[in-house]
């Protein structure tokens, strides 16, 4: 039944431009998927191997900036006489590179901040987003600062001289980010329903234990984190050939609460939850943007995530779940004892 | 050789705030094993009553300051009231993400209240500044750091002089055995909650009238403090002091000698080289209180 149930909905994510012809509400849909790649991402490492990353927006603006570098070249002064030139390349190889990139520096953080848990962890993932934030302000040469990043080549998809696509419209931008937040899902996961996904599991329930049985924790971590930063680095390189300009506000660490509040309101530790929290979430501000201004929708979203923690400890999806397994078991025969007996 | 010493002192003046600062947070997280993210938001509450007090209602400077702090005690006890009592127990995720809601919603808040335009306080201090030979400093700094120096001892004292500084130390060691002896260990979660945002507000209300006044000046504030207790080590108020007077002198040197757009880098720096070699910070004693 439930996999009936993703068909239908995969089926009517793809028919939306066919009957939606709003282009602001397709707009809202794109970054809102964007969105969503990245708390898909974030949840593997929040809800699955249970590590609290406040600085994900980090490799998520790695992968935005460095897509943007790399489509529109650049040049690197190494030292007085020698510069190192950078051609511009395709924008499918940029958005490759920036997957890479994102990952190597998952790799990197992953290698200094798992040598700490809990708060110090926390603190590290803040502190390294930040300063990736006051890099992309201060190296001018390379970033342009707060001049920002312009005119950013849109994907370009097909063979070179039979059929080619440059995605100006919406609708193949809309196209490109409901595949690839497809294939961030399925990554995430197989990947959680693997062994190392069960490794992950066990150790954000006890490390201690988890360790104790052989499994090298510190590994699974890190792997963790590269996958998750290298999702986000792809959110981030979507973003910059949507939006086509990058500037460092992208590491705002607000961006990084608002996929914490996607992740956490839909439920982490389950599939489905950034999806469903990333939909709310990027619909929300648009239905809000009438009656309240930025700040109110923000003191708004602050309460909102503390009524969740206290409510819904769990998220949405998980409580949905819960509550349609016992109607379910009590409409059928013995289904209430089931339900008492637990 | 003057410019050398024009930073040390700088960095001298600057450090005893940024020690406020530590020692707020390193506090509320050695008692209650709690991250306070609306740390930052206490610092710019703090600044603001300065402001409200002294340039709205035009009350005293000395004054303004006074009820900043009380004001402080007061936000604090209500926010350890009303979100952290009720999670007493529950995991540090869980109150870390309580906290980053009340973050969000207080920082919005202050600028829905007063608007993102940066503000300046008057201070009653002459604007020529002291010159010892070849350096010089401000009259409003020489305060700045009179008066957070004797919050710091005052903090010590607190501490280690009294009965509620005893009791806030049992509840760091072993919260079980202080509630078995007596300890309301919910009235000491409140009280190091309360003085904790008192000494952020301080800092705030101090720094204020030095540099400006806006709404986001609280997330800087607060990764400092982070960078400092981590430098310390969480819990150790002598850790939070030394770390602060730390962070300073490599910010001023830095900004100084290496680049002054990565100023507010400097503090990563030093977390990840005190990471690498010292995982526990610099002050990582059996009893990291006191």
């Amino acid at each position: 039944m439930s996999r009936w149930f993703t068909v239908a909905w995969v089926a009517f994510l793809f028919s939306i431009p066919i009957w939606m012809t709003d282009l602001y509400f397709l707009h809202i849909l794109i970054t809102t998927g964007i969105f969503t790649i990245a708390a898909i991402s974030l949840n593997l490492l929040l809800g699955y191997a249970g590590q609290l990353s406040l600085g994900h927006v980090a490799f998520f603006g790695i992968g935005a900036y460095t897509s943007a570098l790399v489509s529109l070249g650049f040049d690197l002064e190494i030292s007085d006489s020698y510069t190192l030139v950078f051609d511009p390349q395709p924008v499918w190889l940029a958005f490759v590179s920036g997957i890479f990139v994102s990952g190597l520096f998952g790799w990197f953080i992953g290698k200094i901040a798992f040598k700490v848990r809990g708060a110090y962890f926390v603190i590290v993932t803040i502190s390294f987003a930040e300063v990736v934030r006051l890099i992309s302000l201060n190296w001018i040469d390379l970033t342009e600062g707060p001049m920002a990043l312009n005119n950013i080549p849109p994907f370009t998809l097909g063979v070179p001289g039979l059929w080619e696509q440059t995605f100006y419209q919406k609708i193949p931008n809309y196209y490109l980010v409901l595949v690839i937040t497809i294939i961030a899902y399925i990554i995430v996961r197989r990947l959680v329903l693997s062994r190392a996904g069960r490794a992950m599991i066990a150790l954000r329930e006890n490390e201690a234990l988890a360790s104790s049985v052989g499994i090298d924790v510190t590994r699974y971590l890190i792997l963790a984190t590269i996958v998750a930063s290298a999702i986000a680095g792809a959110a981030g390189g979507l973003y910059t050939h949507y939006i086509r300009i990058v500037d460092p506000d992208i590491f705002l660490f607000i961006y990084t609460v608002t996929m914490v509040i996607m992740v956490v309101t839909g439920g982490k530790g389950s599939l489905a939850g950034p999806v469903v929290g990333g939909i709310i979430f990027g619909i929300l501000p648009e239905l809000l943007r009438e009656v309240a201004s930025p700040e109110v929708q923000w003191i708004i979203y602050g309460v909102f995530m503390i009524a969740i923690v206290f409510f819904l400890p769990k998220g949405i999806v998980p409580a949905l779940t819960a509550w349609w397994a016992d109607r379910f078991k009590s409409d059928g025969h013995g289904g209430k004892a089931v339900r008492d007996s637990r | 050789m003057a410019e050398f010493l024009q930073h040390c002192l700088n960095a001298l003046i600057l450090g005893g705030t940024y020690a406020l600062l530590g020692i707020g947070l390193t506090l509320i997280f050695g008692i209650m094993k709690v991250v306070n993210f609306t740390h930052g938001e206490l610092y710019t509450f703090g600044a603001y009553m300065v402001f409200f007090f002294v340039m709205v209602l035009g009350v005293n400077f000395f004054v303004g300051i006074a009820a900043a702090m009380i004001l402080g005690i007061v936000l604090g006890a209500l926010i350890e009231f009303v979100l952290l009592r009720p999670l007493r127990g529950a995991s540090i995720d869980t109150t870390m993400l309580v906290m980053i809601g009340a973050w969000i919603a207080l920082q919005n808040l202050e600028q829905f209240t007063w608007s993102g335009i940066a503000k300046s306080i008057d201070h009653p201090f002459p604007v020529e500044p002291l010159v010892l030979g070849a350096v010089s400093v401000s009259w409003i700094r020489i305060f700045v750091f009179l008066f957070a120096l004797t919050l710091i001892a005052g903090t010590y004292f607190l501490i280690n002089r009294t009965k509620l500084g005893k009791a806030m130390r049992a509840t760091f060691q072993d919260r079980d055995t202080a509630a078995l002896m007596g300890v309301n260990i919910n009235r000491i979660c409140t009280a190091t909650f309360a003085l904790g945002s008192s000494l952020a507000a301080a800092a705030g209300a101090l720094l204020g009238p030095v540099f400006i006044v806006m709404p986001t000046m609280g997330d800087g504030a607060a990764l400092k403090a982070f960078a400092i207790v981590i430098l310390g080590g969480l819990g150790s108020i002598i850790g939070a002091t030394v770390g602060g007077f730390i962070l300073a002198l490599v910010e001023e040197l830095g900004a100084g000698y290496i680049s002054s757009g990565y100023r507010d880098a400097m503090g990563f720096g030093l977390i990840i080289i005190i990471l690498v070699y010292k995982p526990t910070g610099l002050f990582a004693l059996k009893e990291r209180i006191g």
